[in-house]
């Protein structure tokens, strides 16, 4: 292993310039997030379900990455990073969900799901196989 | 050797520290890893609405009370880092200890929960949704083990005050394993 020295990076033991933070709030309102995303599909409110558990799933994971992970004063390039991960789990969904989601249309054959599913597709999305 | 370092835990080429530089692209690479579950998964969830019968064994409380653990242990994570920014190398390992303990406590409610489920007949192979809930949520527990013994000897180090830049990259793994567990929670144990 080649070993040598090399300047130092200029923050203290190469860490973020970090404002300060109230962590132990954060945390209380991650907490208060999280039994909102408890309580709210009780009420049995489709709508209601989908905004508190997986709209509030967004707003903990962005205050994790932006509080804990320190990403609002991250260096720009790893936002970029992050990105093309994130472009490249919509591609894989773009590519992919018409064959797992979509049961019936032109040149369709999905014989299991539209068996099991929805017998009626056949009748309408065999048009050539 | 004990007063030269390898360049690469020095050099900044991109203006940031290069160790923090490779845990971003460590967690890059997780992202796909583990978006490529989560999407594949809704998708299927969408496409098959029997899969909420099968949801619905899921224990909403034990999935509420892990993700309350994981947000805690991350509150652990974080101090340690801001011990770690004031030099206080002690402190630091000894929240991150605190933060393997959270693991730990997490596993076991795991071990537990899975134990219950597999008795009560709800294997990997019982159905589609349950390929899912054990894949998903295995991948996951594999990599909080990996943390925790990452953690362990970043405590290890950071006791003696040495490496303490170490205390906040293992905290960003962390804290990504803790966000990858906020969108299993509801996927797995809410949506019934």
């Amino acid at each position: 292993m080649s070993t040598t020295h090399a300047p130092e990076v200029h923050a203290p033991h190469g860490s973020h310039a970090e404002p300060h933070r109230n962590y132990v709030k954060i945390w209380a309102i991650l907490l208060g997030l999280l039994v909102i995303s408890v309580t709210g599909p009780m009420l049995g409110i489709k709508l209601v379900t989908l905004i508190t558990a997986f709209g509030i799933a967004l707003v903990k994971a962005y205050l994790v990455a932006k509080n804990f992970m320190h990403l609002d004063i991250e260096k720009p390039i790893v936002h970029w990073m992050l990105v093309a991960a994130l472009a490249l789990m919509v591609l894989l969904w773009a590519g992919v969900a018409p064959d797992v989601q979509k049961h019936e249309g032109q040149h369709w054959k999905k014989p299991p799901v539209a068996t099991h599913h929805a017998p009626a597709h056949d009748s309408h999305g065999g048009g050539g196989h | 050797m004990s007063d030269v370092k390898t360049i690469a835990t020095q050099r900044s080429a991109m203006n940031i520290p290069t160790g923090r530089l490779a845990v971003w692209w460590v967690l890059v690479s997780e992202i796909v890893i583990f978006g490529g579950i989560l999407a594949s998964y809704t998708m299927h969830r969408m496409a098959h609405a029997d899969w909420a019968e099968q949801a619905a064994h899921t224990n909403m409380w034990i999935g509420a009370f892990n993700t309350f653990v994981l947000l805690t242990s991350s509150l652990f994570a974080v101090l340690a880092h801001q011990a770690a920014e004031k030099g206080n190398g002690k402190k630091a390992s000894r929240l991150l200890w605190m933060t393997i303990g959270g693991g730990a406590v997490f596993l076991t409610v795991k071990s537990f929960e899975w134990t219950n489920e597999i008795r009560h007949g709800f294997t990997i192979q019982s159905s589609g949704f349950w390929s899912y809930y054990y894949t998903a949520a295995g991948v996951h527990a594999f990599h909080v083990i990996a943390g925790m013994c990452l953690m362990a000897w970043v405590a290890g180090t950071a006791a003696k005050n040495q490496e303490l830049h170490r205390v906040e990259n293992v905290g960003i793994y962390w804290h990504f394993v803790d966000i990858v567990w906020i969108f299993l929670f509801p996927l797995l144990y809410i949506a019934k």
